[in-house]
């Protein structure tokens, strides 16, 4: 079974964030870049699949500049057999739907059973990715999976969705797409032999060119990015206990007007 | 009706809207009075939910109504959805964010050809476009996102928009458009249900308590129950506490858990990493009870006690039966 897993490369969270000088995008200087755990949760999970099934092909795809090839390097340590970057300028303003046709537009040439995706990327955390693919390439698609288990004859994946008060289970004819949740799996952490090998394996860069039609210009275009307001100076509460707690729920009733 | 503003219905699977959606018409008809519509696609309406959609301001309701519209399938509701949308040309499609509602709408968007900006926090109309505010970067930065063409569609984060008054007695114009049914790729098997706390929805509770690694073991969380059911609030916590296995991934808050945005938070033994304040930090007011002075969660706490939370979390607990009893 072939499967494809698209995975971004987002700033590490603990990483300060400073706006860059165009106000529309963050200076890149000093930071430090992970896979968005989302998608670690989908590398992984590709590749249990592999190993339970004793066969199959497990290819990384993520859209971003030369930085990204380190990201993708990662995932082929993790033990992915292959990967493809789409490495192009012109993707550069890329919103959701111009990333999900460039991914779309992967996946018809490659022809994958199964397509896995992060929930939710972490910095841009639009959400919304895994499931434009799913519309675009006509696929089934489960959100914010935490189990999924595909049948023998590799025709269907049964699916648990994690929705507001429940689980709800799907079958789902393959080929479809699936957007990890976390409690899927515990990603692996990549072995030294597989450090090693991972210097081996093929990163396939690809032009907006190499896919067909130009990229479309964005439907979402970002005005600028702004730092949050302060928040007012916080209050700490002294003395004992009773009397703090005492004082506490008063100001949350007069003061803040919270309860 | 051209130009109205869509928000579209999440309900409780039981034929009544979710209160969130008083926030989404209140947010639709502020930018554009009397033109906020309910779109609702459900296998069953009740009498009372279509009356409570017209007393928030809903100036009319397209009802969806086919039982293959349960349980929920992006590909059948999106089939529905689009082809209302290509007749009735909304400006503006909102629905407020739900585990469904995301991908629900964002498969809308792809569907449409147009953008989307998820979990938006802020909207204002400049000219003839609407620009809206919608945090990135774990909470740590606002991104201001406009669209290139109609309809703009966009989620509204729970708890963030002040909700319509109800204006009781008000009614709308309810109208039933044929629902175009998609064939079902995907087939439902079950639905397991979590066990209730009895305790408010993590996402659409109005105060929601948080305990972390201070609390210390799984047993303790029931003194956080008590403190819930005597204030309604939700109880949820930190990745830590998650992880040790002491609560179940549902109620994890942050960034790979749930995004809240509470009137009133209260965190007990957590020490407020980046991560969790992703989740939490566009709570109105934020309390933080923790030992250690030095916690990362005083710098956005509002009010903040330095104490042993096992001393704290009973003595809150009398205070306020003491006041709500009043
Ligand atoms: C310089 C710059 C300019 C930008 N300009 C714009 C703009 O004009 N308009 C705009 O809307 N956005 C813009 N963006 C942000 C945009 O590229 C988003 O990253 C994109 O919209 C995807 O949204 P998301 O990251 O929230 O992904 P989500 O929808 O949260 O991602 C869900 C899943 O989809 C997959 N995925 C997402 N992105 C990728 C990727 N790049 N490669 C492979 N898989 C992926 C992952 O599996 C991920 O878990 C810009 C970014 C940069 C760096
Ligand atoms: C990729 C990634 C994603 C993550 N996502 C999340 C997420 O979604 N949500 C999340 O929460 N974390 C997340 N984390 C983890 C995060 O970095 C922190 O490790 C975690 O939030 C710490 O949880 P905590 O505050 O409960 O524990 P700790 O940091 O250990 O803090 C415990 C606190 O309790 C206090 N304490 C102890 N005993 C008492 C007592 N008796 N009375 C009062 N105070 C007491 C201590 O002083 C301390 O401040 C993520 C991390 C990574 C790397």
């Amino acid at each position: 079974m072939k499967i494809l897993v698209t995975i971004k490369q987002v700033p590490d969270t603990a990483t300060q964030v400073k706006i860059a000088a165009d106000g529309k995008s963050i200076d890149t200087t000093g930071v430090t870049w992970i896979v968005s755990p989302y998608d670690e949760f989908a590398v992984e999970e590709a590749l249990r699949i592999k190993e339970k099934r004793g066969q199959g092909e497990v290819v990384a795809v993520s859209l971003g500049p030369d930085r990204v090839k380190e990201a993708l390097r990662s995932c082929l340590a993790m033990g992915c057999d292959r990967a493809i970057h789409l490495n192009d300028p012109a993707w550069a303003a890329a919103d959701t739907l111009a990333t999900a046709r460039a991914l779309a537009a992967v996946v018809k040439q490659e022809g994958p059973q199964l397509v896995l995706c992060g929930r939710q990327a972490i910095d841009d955390d639009m959400g919304a990715v895994t499931a434009q693919l799913a519309e675009l390439l006509g696929w089934p698609c489960a959100y914010w999976i935490m189990e999924e288990a595909i049948d023998a004859d590799g025709k269907s994946v049964r699916a648990a969705r994690q929705v507001e008060g429940g689980l709800e289970v799907f079958d789902l004819p393959l080929p479809a797409v699936l957007a990890a949740q976390k409690g899927l799996n515990e990603p692996r952490y990549p072995t030294l032999k597989g450090i090693m090998g991972a210097k081996k394996k093929e990163i396939r860069d690809v032009k907006a060119a190499d896919l067909g039609a130009a990229p479309e210009p964005p439907q979402l275009s970002i005005v600028g990015l702004q730092a949050l307001p302060p928040r007012p100076p916080g209050r700490i509460i002294q003395g004992d206990v009773p009397t703090a707690v005492k004082e506490l729920v008063r100001a949350l009733r007069e003061d803040a007007k919270a309860i | 009706m051209p130009n109205a503003f869509w928000c579209l219905v999440e309900d409780d699977r039981n034929g009544s809207p979710k209160k969130v959606m008083a926030e989404v018409i209140g947010e639709a008809s502020r930018l554009a009075p009397g033109r906020a519509e309910a779109v609702w696609l459900t296998d069953k309406a009740s009498e009372a939910g279509l009356k409570q959609l017209a007393e928030w301001g809903a100036a009319r309701v397209l009802l969806l109504e086919h039982a293959a519209l349960a349980p929920y399938r992006s590909e059948v509701w999106v089939a529905a959805a689009a082809e209302l949308a290509a007749k009735e040309a909304p400006k503006a499609i909102f629905a407020p964010v739900t585990s469904r509602q995301r991908e629900f709408v964002a498969r809308l968007a792809a569907r449409l050809g147009v953008g989307l900006a998820a979990d938006s926090v802020g909207f204002a109309l400049e000219g003839d476009t609407l620009v809206a505010t919608r945090p990135v970067y774990a909470g740590k930065l606002l991104s201001k996102v406009t669209w290139a063409k109609a309809p703009w569609v966009a989620t509204l984060r729970p708890n963030v928009f002040r909700p319509a008054e109800t204006q009781t007695g008000k009614t709308a114009p309810v109208e039933r458009p044929a629902v175009a049914t998609a064939a079902a790729q995907m087939k439902f098997v079950e639905r397991r249900e979590e066990v209730s706390t009895g305790l408010p929805e993590l996402t659409e509770a109005e105060t929601v308590i948080s305990g972390g690694r201070g609390m210390k073991g799984p047993e303790n969380y029931v003194i956080l129950e008590e403190l819930g059911r005597v204030i309604g609030a939700a109880v949820g916590a930190s990745r830590a506490a998650v992880d040790a296995g002491w609560r179940p991934h549902r109620f994890q808050i942050g960034q790979t858990g749930r995004t809240i945005s509470p009137k009133l938070y209260l965190g007990f033994g957590v020490s407020g990493a980046i991560q969790h304040l992703a989740g939490m930090r566009t709570s109105k007011v934020i309390v933080a009870v923790n030992k250690d002075p030095e916690a990362p969660i005083f710098k956005i706490a509002d009010f903040g006690l330095v104490a042993d939370l096992f001393e704290v979390v009973p003595e809150l607990t009398k205070e306020f039966k003491k006041l709500l009893e009043k």
